[in-house]
């Protein structure tokens, strides 16, 4: 599928996982190569961020394998190991998850001083130059991110993501909550990273546009299995008369959604 | 409607008893997880710092006052009862006893498992509703040394402190009442105040109040940490921690007065 020759740096193999009796993920097979671009698809609820907290260790999988370089992080526990591995990540959470508690310049450096142990100073300017990136100025820098609007908080958490230089970014709805060309802003971004600086991207993504842009390769999630997975600009011939009705976006298809008319 | 069979009954309570005992399992795991931080570094000074002057500064208000009515209900309640046979005497001993092993410290306690154990639970329940929990693990930071920790190490060395300052206020407090109110003679007081008082008696209250500061600082983390989603969730967490912990302070004063004054 991927036809990357060196070894993955992410490998989920049959993951299931359940919440009492709803059964999310069934199944998940899903590779991440080196460099590599992914970005999940799917309808809402179908358990694409469910995937990503169980690579990231705060869901544990009912069943499966998921490695990380290789290796092997289902069974490594929440110990000095966990951090290792996590150490490699960076995640934008789809509802951003800033520390309400903290500034937002404290916010973006917290892996840096925290986790790295870098001074506070440095790790300021450090913080400085990502919120930049995002299209972030001086001026919100000592603000609570309560005082900031849904798209700046999207972004604070964008910067915090990627601050401490992670290996593998993942990014939940990057783009969801901004406007079309802070959107267009925050893809290059992500291009940037991986073309780059030379990360690895697995991303969840609604927007059709963005998925175009910023994919190598699309894996869409429907009733917790990977039902295709291919290089970008073959998903207009992708041959799934689901992916068709999704990136169509057409409500008559073979994705019936639970509504009842009124 | 089902008819409630003997077996049925025993079944029942066989279940709620198991439901017990696997809450006081987690809570034992957690609390020992959240101890463990204590000791193993890296240590966060800044969040420590900040906790101890939450729950030692913030809280002398409210427990000052409470220390202090305590103590001048007392003088007045030993008073009028004691007069009874002729006792008045007494009212200096008791006042600076009661306060020391007892109403000092459950008092404190309660009062601060209202404070700050609900304001424990709320803020550490918005955390894990809003995912910054998750957050801080992604960051590689673990919430039991960032969150956990720096609030038992705080919660368990400040509140002995505020103990001591309520013990002194509500002594004055009685001391007043006794002087202004009832006419005591006040160096007579005073000498009778201190005649009697022991070590052991402002120390048992001292450990109390050291146990309760762990206990409600214990239950509003765990409940906050593992609270459910939603704004209810962070609701019922709230007032479980309150709840949870006031009956686990009286509970843990008795068995603290049974250890230290019971031959
Ligand atoms: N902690 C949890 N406890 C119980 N159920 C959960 C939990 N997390 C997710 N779920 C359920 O799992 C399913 C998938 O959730 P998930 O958040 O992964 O959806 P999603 O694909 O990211 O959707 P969206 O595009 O709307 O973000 C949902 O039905 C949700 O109710
Ligand atoms: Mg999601």
């Amino acid at each position: 599928m991927s036809g990357a020759a060196t070894q993955p740096v992410i490998e989920l193999t049959e993951v299931y996982k359940a919440f009492g009796p709803k059964k999310v993920l069934n199944g998940v097979n899903l590779t991440v190569g080196e460099r590599e671009s992914v970005v999940i698809i799917g309808g809402s609820g179908t358990g694409k961020s469910v995937t990503l907290k169980c690579i990231l260790g705060l869901l544990q999988p009912d069943s499966g394998s998921i490695k990380v370089d290789g290796e092997e992080v289902t069974t490594i526990g929440q110990g000095r190991d966990r951090d290792r591995i996590n150490a490699k990540f960076g995640m934008l959470f789809q509802g951003a998850a800033l520390f309400d508690s903290l500034r937002v310049w404290e916010n973006v450096a917290f892996g840096l001083i925290q986790g790295r142990g870098m001074g506070r100073e440095e790790a300021r300017e450090k913080a400085i130059e990502k919120m930049a990136q995002v299209g972030l100025g001086r001026d919100v820098l000592d603000r609570f991110p309560a005082e900031l609007s849904g798209g700046m908080q999207k972004r604070v958490g964008l910067a915090r993501a990627i601050a401490a230089d992670p290996e593998i970014i993942f990014f939940d709805e990057p783009t969801t909550g901004l406007d079309p060309i802070m959107s267009d802003v925050i893809n290059d971004l992500i291009v940037e990273c991986v073309k780059v600086v030379g990360c690895s991207a697995l991303s969840i993504t609604h927007d059709m546009a963005s998925a175009r842009k910023i994919a190598n390769r699309i894996a869409m999630l429907y009733q917790g299995k990977i039902i295709w997975a291919g290089p970008a600009d073959q998903i207009d011939r992708s041959g799934n008369d689901h992916v068709d009705q999704f990136i169509h976006g057409r409500a008559e298809g073979p994705i019936q959604m639970q509504v009842r008319a009124l | 409607m089902r008819e409630l069979h003997p077996i049925n009954f025993v079944a029942l309570i066989g279940r709620a008893f198991l439901a017990f005992l696997a809450t006081a399992g987690r809570l034992v795991l957690f609390a020992t997880e959240g101890v463990s931080h204590i000791f193993r570094p890296p240590f966060y000074w800044r969040l420590i710092w900040r906790q101890m002057v939450d729950i030692g500064y913030y809280s002398l208000p409210v427990v000052g006052m409470t220390g202090l009515f305590a103590g001048m209900v007392l003088a007045l309640q030993s008073y009028t009862g004691f007069a009874r046979f002729s006792a008045e005497g007494a009212v200096a001993t008791v006042v600076v006893l009661s306060m020391t092993r007892e109403l000092g410290p459950v008092l404190a306690g309660l009062m601060v498992a209202g404070r700050i154990g609900a304001s424990m639970a709320a803020e550490l329940g918005t955390m894990r509703v809003t995912e910054q929990i998750d957050a801080l693990t992604t960051l590689s930071t673990n919430p039991f040394k960032y969150l956990v920790a720096p609030r038992l190490l705080a919660a368990v060395t400040m509140m002995p402190l505020l103990v001591l300052v309520a013990d002194i206020i509500g002594v004055f407090g009685g001391y007043v009442v006794s002087v202004y109110k009832l006419d005591f003679n006040a160096p007579n007081y005073l000498k009778r105040t201190w005649e009697f008082l022991e070590f052991q008696d402002v120390f048992s209250g001292l450990v109390k109040a050291s146990v309760f500061g762990f206990l409600v600082t214990l239950m509003g983390c765990y409940q906050g940490y593992n609270s459910a989603r939603g704004a209810q969730g962070v609701g019922a967490a709230t007032t479980n921690a309150v709840v949870s912990s006031s009956i686990l302070i009286l509970i843990f004063n008795y068995i603290i007065t049974e250890l230290f004054f019971s031959k």
